[in-house]
């Protein structure tokens, strides 16, 4: 007597049979037969027909009937909406029924019922449900509310269900608490910005009682919906992390990651010097490894989330280095991920075992497992200096077992090799040439045969070698075949005696023999090149290369940080940003590792390497010359209109700003791992525009008149020579050097755009990332021509204050994207922090002395600034050029002491007392500030301003 | 949340869906076919697959893949734990997760699955509670409803599902009171060639039968507490009793349950109990190799290690072996090539040990890979950490309880390299 029963069939007809039983007078025929009918639904066949008949059977007293009728209405009742009406005054009933169970059972089933005719009979039972005096009903009603926000929203906001919703926040019963916390926040995921969940400290203490007592599935809600709070002060953020540690030794696993979620971003609220934050990254650690001993697809997940955790903070699991290796019978998905986790975590300290274990997986039977296994050898050698020679011994030994797909896959990771160390290795390259006969894929060709050209003069037989593979020239990939040209260009170049006919050969074997208008290209460049100037053939053919960099597939700091607080998601799981994400989620809101204030904590980039690495700091001290020409420069220039900026072609504008509108997360997250987008409008300059460009250059002369009303020897604002901010070869040939200037309380960041690159660049546009002091772009960069190559172009960009804040390591340190045509490029800058003193920072005496008293002692900064030969008075008008106002000057015993004031863009007051002693050149500066981060960054301007 | 679920049998046939909102067509199922087609070994199928508008998560149990549908972002942990919740279910409910058990409990299984998830949303996944609510079939009950009429549908709100111990249900009576608890403890370990350990830890588990009448409050002390580093616990435990004092205190849920599992990962805690002597080897150009296996007892505290079996995936060149057990039977499947021999007990006296040759296809080259040796072993009365309960005590119930604790470690994944 199985259920399989139901599933037979007679001759007759199987509908027409069920009908019959469904209209039977018995009872037990009619369950029968209802049973019946949802053993067809369950296998998909469509019983659709029966409905009337289904629905006929729902007046009764027994709960099993009843619920089965119920699980076929709400299967069906969206394709018979009419016939669905009939059921409504069955459910309103349920509603009132003494038992609770069948109260919440009919509210549970009538939100399920897809049919906007019954949403509207339902209002009326689900607002009595929300109050009912049972839990069980309440927290049923809570997720019903979800249900109906799904299929009517607006219903939903008029009836006032959401405020319900939320009053049930409150409620008495942790289980309704966190219904009501996953209901609200489903809800919000369709209205980001409807701030439904309002979370405040009262809030958050009651979910955090919650969490102790209601079910793990109620804790995972209530931990995703804590990590979207913003602790007030580092304080609450420890009495939260506190609070949610316990969850760390749950048994069910979402709970845990959850969980690590919390931590992992209130982590970054508290100092680093707290002894709580030592013992909480000790915490971390037994969890995550316990994760890794659950089944296979737990594993998968917790591994991917791992991934990001140890590039966030690699201290957690810099000592487990062992549960990542490999067991033969692990899943492929889990090998794959282990090995990227091994190689993440691989140090000096550790490399000779993972070494060890990676030459073991060289030999297992799984051919893509042994292939990433190779990789990750040379993966190591690049990222472990000190381990590069263990490597490449590694990787030969791993050539002799002669495994076809291993020498080929090493011999690729050996050109990486010899790419990072030039010169150091080039002793295996015999050995190398002994295989040259069994490779037969693309990218091991390929990288054979860049090996033989770049050390062409170290193998004898190196034309032979080339030659060989000459013959069968049509038959090999693109790849192969660019490589074999400039492989043979490079060799004519070291060895151009020998090897003129082998050139000629493969040069007309590019240029008129091939269908590939790359090869061809590359074939005319070359031999342009090789008859018109051989020497700067030489001098371009065969330059120094640049290193590759340490490691490539690191995720960019933003996205990472913003996977960091969507640990345990889908997102972070492909390691993309949620924005870019499931179809379901209507609008992310951008969630963003907010860093404590009062630590030295860094929010940037991890220590293992960023992309965006400032090339120079703009405080090099200039040459006199330089100064000259930019003081000249600015005094010069007439006072152009300092209006606002002009409007021309606004539509290239807004279209450029628009690709970026994204903001800085959906530009870095689009091509993460992606070949670089070549710009739309590449090889298609717009037409020249207009040449009404007026750099909005505010009036040099008006400043010097405001200074010079001040004292006799001003000297006018001091402006940082331009630096090299992105240099042309990290930006497929922009080269961008500038500078800030701050004149008449305007900021400005100038810029020369130089184009280095053989192609037109258009389509401007810059963003900043969030930084320290809110700076932002106040309008458009202004690039109204295309810049053709080899010219440059001056750009000034008005800068703004208002800007998103997140503090920056070091604090005037600025993250630029600038966009153009090819690509997105990214580099980061320091602007002097005089660009920040307002106009209006002079203190009243009596404020100073009270504010310099009122600023506790341990906010004081000691700076001794060497070697100024300036007296005490120039050096206050020089300092007065850049805002920083000399309140009083006071002299004992032969030493002068300047009291002075500035005031920063965001109103943060700074207080200093410099010490100048006739005949000594080093000054003693004290500074005091409520923010005392600040002071380094003055001293610095100091410095800069008073040596220039 | 999880919109849809689909099981899969092993043949590719969609068995059963669920669906908790809107329908979803099953022809979602097909970008899980192809990751399947794509994947070597069933294993292999990746547990996140995306798919335009929707994403799979799936889990391979019994032979039968589990796919949950999903629409928008929900932690796939949740889901995959969830759908473990649901596999363990189904056995406790049909004693086996076969296709066939689910197949002859079809309406029972619906009944469950919409108890379980509300709109996707986790309603009543304690065994303790779906009991009440939907009574697990017997054979008894069949025949009774059979003939009477009644139904296996709980008619009362079971009793748990909103007290603060929602894992009990109230009224409980025995006429024996007995509370067993068993430590388990898996040695998972990689032995490279040479027999050193490359890593060695242990997962262990406490699991308890409890069958106590009332509301029992248990606590339950080690003689050696601080072995537990690193714990997961069943709900029931009350945490700050063990960060304050080292002791489970607990009301435990009525029947099996897992009370606690733990890791010791700190090598020089983790015994080796066996090593393994080899020589597995082939010559160039001749087309027999060496098989030579023998073990031995290593670290086993006195007691005595039973239940061995070795197996081991030999080359794919192997066409037949030729081995003479001294003691024991193995067999040799040509076709997976997998070698498994049933040791038996160890006699340190007398070594089990396993010689013979191995024959390649001829004009076969030496075959690149080396097996690996996978080991299973049971040592009873003892856990391998030497982890060891103290007392149990219960309170809040006058009568006495019949107590009883039982060792016992066996081989996880203990992996011998060769």
């Amino acid at each position: 007597m199985t259920d399989s029963k139901y599933f037979t069939t007679t001759k007759k007809g199987e509908i027409f049979e069920l009908k019959a039983e469904l209209n039977s007078d018995k009872k037990e025929k009619k369950k029968e037969a209802v049973k019946k009918v949802i053993a067809s639904m369950t296998v998909g066949k469509d019983v659709s027909a029966l409905f009337p008949d289904v629905v006929n059977c729902m007046q009764t007293d027994n709960l099993e009937l009843k619920k089965l009728v119920y699980l076929y209405l709400m299967n069906y009742a969206k394709s018979q909406p009419d016939m669905a009406i009939m059921a409504v005054n069955t459910f309103v009933k349920d509603c009132e029924d003494l038992n609770p169970l069948i109260r919440a059972l009919a509210v549970r089933t009538m939100g399920c019922i897809r049919v906007d005719k019954i949403t509207e009979y339902l209002c009326e039972p689900l607002r009595k449900c929300l109050k009912d005096e049972d839990p069980y009903v309440r927290k049923t009603a809570a997720v019903c509310v979800a249900k109906l926000h799904d299929i009517n929203a607006q219903l939903v906001e008029d009836q006032g269900f959401l405020d319900t919703l939320k009053d049930l926040i409150s409620d008495s019963n942790p289980m309704v608490v966190a219904n009501a916390v996953a209901a609200l926040s489903e809800i919000a995921e369709s209205h980001p910005n409807s701030n439904l969940l309002d979370l405040n400290p009262q809030t958050i203490n009651k979910l955090l009682t919650a969490l102790n007592e209601c079910t793990e599935w109620g804790q995972i809600f209530i931990l995703d919906c804590l990590a979207n709070y913003s602790p007030r002060d580092d304080r609450e953020s420890q009495s939260i992390c506190e609070r949610v540690t316990p969850r760390l030794s749950h048994a069910n696993s979402a709970v845990v990651l959850s969980a690590v979620k919390v931590l992992m971003k209130f982590m970054e609220m508290l100092p680093k010097d707290l002894d709580y934050y030592g013992t909480l990254l000790k915490k971390l650690a037994p969890p995550l490894v316990t994760l890794l001993s659950a089944e296979p697809e737990l594993q998968y997940v917790a591994l991917r989330n791992i991934n990001l955790i140890v590039q966030r903070r690699p201290e957690i699991l810099k000592h487990e280095m062992k549960v990542f290796f490999v067991k033969y019978n692990d899943p492929i998905y889990v090998k794959l991920e282990k090995l990227d986790i091994m190689i993440r975590l691989a140090s000096q300290a550790n490399i000779a075992q993972v070494l060890a274990e990676l030459k073991e997986y060289a030999t297992e039977v799984d051919v893509d497992f042994v292939r990433k296994a190779v990789r990750a050898i040379g993966r190591c050698a690049i990222k472990v200096e000190q381990s590069a020679e263990r490597c490449v011994s590694t990787l030969l030994d791993l050539i002799q077992t002669k495994v076809n797909y291993v020498v080929q896959e090493a011999i690729v990771v050996i050109k990486d090799i010899f790419r990072k160390y030039p010169n150091k290795y080039e002793s295996v390259i015999a050995t190398l040439c002994e295989h040259l006969e069994s490779l037969d894929e693309p990218e091991a060709r390929a990288a054979m045969i860049w090996i033989v050209g770049e050390y062409a003069e170290r193998i004898d037989n190196a034309d032979e070698l080339l030659e060989s593979f000459l013959e069968g020239f049509h038959d090999e990939s693109t790849q192969v075949q660019l490589q074999l040209l400039t492989a043979i260009v490079k060799l004519f170049l070291k060895k151009p005696t020998e090897t003129q006919e082998l050139v000629q050969q493969v040069l007309s074997l590019a240029t008129q023999d091939s269908d590939n208008p790359d090869l061809r290209d590359r074939g005319y460049i070359y031999w342009r090149l090789l008859s018109t100037d051989p020497v700067a053939a030489k001098e371009v053919v065969l330059a120094e290369k640049p290193l590759i960099s340490e490691e490539t597939d690191l995720i960019e700091p933003t996205l990472l940080e913003e996977l960091i607080c969507h640990i345990g998601t889908l997102a972070s799981v492909y390691h993309k940003p949620p924005s870019a994400f499931v179809e379901g989620s209507r609008g992310v809101q951008h969630k963003r590792l907010t860093s404590s204030a009062g630590s030295g904590e860094s929010v940037e980039s991890p220590d293992t390497g960023s992309a965006a690495v400032s090339e120079a700091p703009p405080t090099v001290i200039p040459s006199q010359g330089d100064l000259l020409g930019d003081l000249l420069n600015l005094d010069l220039t007439p006072p152009t209109s300092t209006g606002p900026p002009p409007t021309t072609a606004p539509g290239m504008q807004l279209g450029a700003m628009d690709l970026l509108g994204g903001g800085l997360d959906s530009l870095l997250g689009g091509d993460i791992g992606g070949s670089p987008a070549m710009g739309t409008g590449f090889g298609a300059p717009p037409a020249a525009m207009p040449a009404s460009f007026n750099a909005p250059i505010s009036g040099g002369l008006d400043d010097l008149f405001d200074l010079g009303g001040g004292g006799g020897l001003t000297m006018g604002t001091y402006i940082p020579p331009k630096s090299v901010w992105l240099p042309a070869m990290k930006a497929k040939g922009l080269e961008i050097s500038g500078t800030f200037v701050r004149r008449s309380g305007v900021i400005q960041m100038e810029m020369t755009l130089n184009n280095k690159a053989m192609s037109v660049m258009s389509d401007f546009a810059i963003q900043f990332n969030r930084n320290s002091f809110g700076l932002a772009p106040a309008g458009p960069l202004q690039i109204l021509t295309p810049i053709s190559p080899n010219q440059s172009i001056e750009a000034a960009l008005p800068l703004s204050t208002v800007g998103p804040v997140m503090k920056m390591e070091p604090l005037n340190n600025l993250q630029v994207a600038v966009k153009n045509n090819i690509d997105v490029f990214y580099f980061s800058c320091q602007y002097p922090i005089s660009m920040l003193f307002l106009e209006d920072g002079k203190m009243e005496r009596q404020v100073f002395l009270a504010t310099w008293k009122d600023i506790p002692n341990e906010n004081e900064s000691q700076f001794q600034i060497k070697d100024c030969h300036l007296n005490s008075d120039a050096a206050s008008n020089k300092l007065q050029g850049s805002n920083i106002f000399t309140i009083a000057k006071r002299t004992v015993e032969g030493q002068d002491m300047l009291y002075q004031s500035m005031k920063l863009t965001n109103g943060i007051w700074v207080l200093a007392e410099l010490r100048v002693q006739a005949g000594n050149p080093n000054y003693t500066i004290s500074l005091k500030c409520r923010a005392p981060e600040v002071s380094q960054c003055v001293f610095q301007n100091y410095e800069t301003v008073l040596k220039n | 949340m999880i919109h849809s679920l689909f099981l899969i049998n092993s043949s590719g046939d969609i068995f059963l869906e669920k669906h908790w909102k809107s329908v979803v067509s099953r022809s979602v199922c097909d970008y899980f076919f192809e990751a399947q087609e794509r994947a070597t070994e069933p294993e292999n199928v990746p547990p996140v697959i995306p798919t335009p508008h929707h994403y799979l998560i799936s889990v391979l149990r019994h032979r039968i893949y589990f796919v949950a549908v999903i629409q928008s972002e929900v932690p796939p942990l949740f889901v995959i734990e969830f759908l473990h919740r649901v596999v363990d279910t189904f056995q406790d409910y049909f004693g086996v997760c076969t296709e066939a058990a689910i197949k002859d409990n079809v309406v029972v299984v619906y009944e469950l699955l919409e108890e379980m998830l509300d709109n996707g949303f986790p309603l009543a996944t304690e065994s303790n509670i779906l009991k009440e609510l939907i009574k697990p079939p017997t054979i008894l009950r069949t025949m009774v409803n059979t003939i009477t009429g009644s139904t296996n549908v709980g008619e009362q709100l079971p009793t748990g599902q909103l007290s603060v111990v929602p894992w009990r249900r109230t009224g409980v009576k025995y006429t024996n009171n007995e509370a067993y608890f068993d430590v388990v403890e898996e040695i998972d370990a990689i032995i490279d060639k040479s027999g050193s350990t490359i890593t060695a830890e242990i997962q262990g588990v406490i699991d308890a039968c409890v069958k106590l009448t009332g509301m029992p409050d248990l606590t339950l002390s080690f003689m050696n507490p601080r072995l537990l580093d690193d714990v997961s616990f069943h709900p029931c435990v009350r945490f700050k009793r063990w960060e304050a004092e080292r002791i489970l205190s607990f009301i435990p849920p009525d029947g099996n349950f897992r009370l606690l599992s733990y890791h010791v990962s700190s090598q020089n805690l983790v015994a080796i109990p066996v090593y393994v002597k080899h020589n597995i080897s082939f010559r160039e150009g001749s087309s027999q190799g060496r098989f030579d296996l023998t073990l031995g007892p290593k670290q086993t505290m006195g007691k005595s290690v039973e239940a061995v079996l070795v197996s081991s995936q030999l080359p794919r060149g192997v066409l037949t072996a030729n081995l003479n057990p001294s003691q024991g039977t193995y067999t040799f499947d040509p076709v997976t090539k997998m070698l498994t021999w049933d040791v038996g007990k160890i006699n340190p006296q007398k070594l089990p040990s396993l010689k013979g040759t191995m024959s390649l296809q001829a004009g076969a080259s030496k075959p690149d890979e080396n097996p690996t040796i996978n080991i299973q072993l049971k040592i009873q009365q003892m856990a391998i950490s030497g982890l060891k309960v103290n007392r149990l005590d219960m309170y809040g119930e006058k009568y006495k309880p019949f107590k009883g604790i039982k060792y016992m470690t066996k081989a996880g994944k203990f992996q011998v390299r060769t």
